[in-house]
């Protein structure tokens, strides 16, 4: 999956707000969600199109309504990529600091 | 994808490999141990069974005691497509009224992607496994896009004995 398209997605605060709505109550239909948009029907629609592009929202079909689901996939990804791996490198400089300071200090074992 | 019941959450991820070799991922533990690791990442997890409709299933740690923390039944498996399975605390085993529901989708998506999808149903009524449950499926799903597109297994995956 393309990596940009989720970046993308997460830049705009209305796809956000509906990523935050589907968190607090998974499987929604476009009606329910629109509730708490202060946009047009059409621009939830919009919205709701370029996450599920970006995989960040999924849709199961039950019967004729359509459900929207938060998929955090990417966003486990994008942890792991992104955060995770400089959170690493920032606690190894800490340790290096550490080892550094205390080393300095020879009285101390 | 049609559902009869409303699901409690949906997973998707894309993974650049072949149906066969998810479904693989899913039955064979010597892979599953590459890439299941439990909300602790204290070891690697599997699911032992036969996987045939009808057989039980469990979900081990790979300790010494190998405690069993999930089981269930094997509902629907139709390689490499689509894996059902129900879900439940050991205790709960023989209570079917306290078991939820697997679904693993597993499609070609084009381009030599595979679309796999993790349906997991009637957790509502269980809110202390909902939220175990859904934080433990993301990390699930990108181990495994993880060692299947690059073949890097965990870094803490113990090694084979």
């Amino acid at each position: 999956m393309d990596i940009d398209k989720v970046f993308k997605a997460l830049a705009d605060p209305s796809r956000r707000r509906l990523l935050d709505l589907l968190h607090r109550e998974n499987g929604q239909t476009l009606m329910a969600l629109c509730e708490h948009m202060d946009m047009t029907r059409q621009g939830v629609t919009q919205h709701l199109q370029q996450l599920e592009e970006a995989n960040l929202v999924a849709i199961v079909w039950q019967g004729r309504e359509k459900l929207h689901y938060l998929n955090p996939v990417p966003l486990h990804e994008i942890h792991e990529r992104w955060i995770e791996k400089f959170e690493r490198s920032r606690l190894g400089a800490l340790r290096d600091l550490k080892e550094k300071l205390e080393g300095d200090d020879d009285d101390k074992t | 994808m049609m559902t009869m019941t409303k699901p409690s959450f949906v997973y998707v991820t894309y993974i650049a490999t072949t149906p066969e070799k998810v479904w693989q991922a899913f039955v064979d533990t010597d892979v599953m141990r590459q890439y299941w690791i439990g909300p602790t990442a204290d070891c690697a997890r599997v699911n032992v069974s036969d996987w045939r409709p009808g057989s039980p299933w469990e979900h081990q740690r790979l300790d010494d005691a190998r405690t069993v923390d999930i089981v269930g039944k094997v509902v629907e498996s139709t390689p490499p497509r689509r894996l059902v399975f129900t879900w439940a605390r050991p205790k709960d085993a023989e209570d079917d009224s306290k078991h939820s529901r697997v679904a693993i989708d597993i499609e070609p998506h084009g381009d030599g992607l595979v679309r796999l999808t993790v349906t997991h149903e009637d957790l509502e009524r269980d809110p202390q496994m909902l939220a175990g449950i859904s934080g433990g499926w993301p990390k699930v799903l990108s181990n495994l896009k993880t060692l299947l597109e690059t073949g890097r297994a965990l870094p803490h995956a113990p090694s084979a004995t």
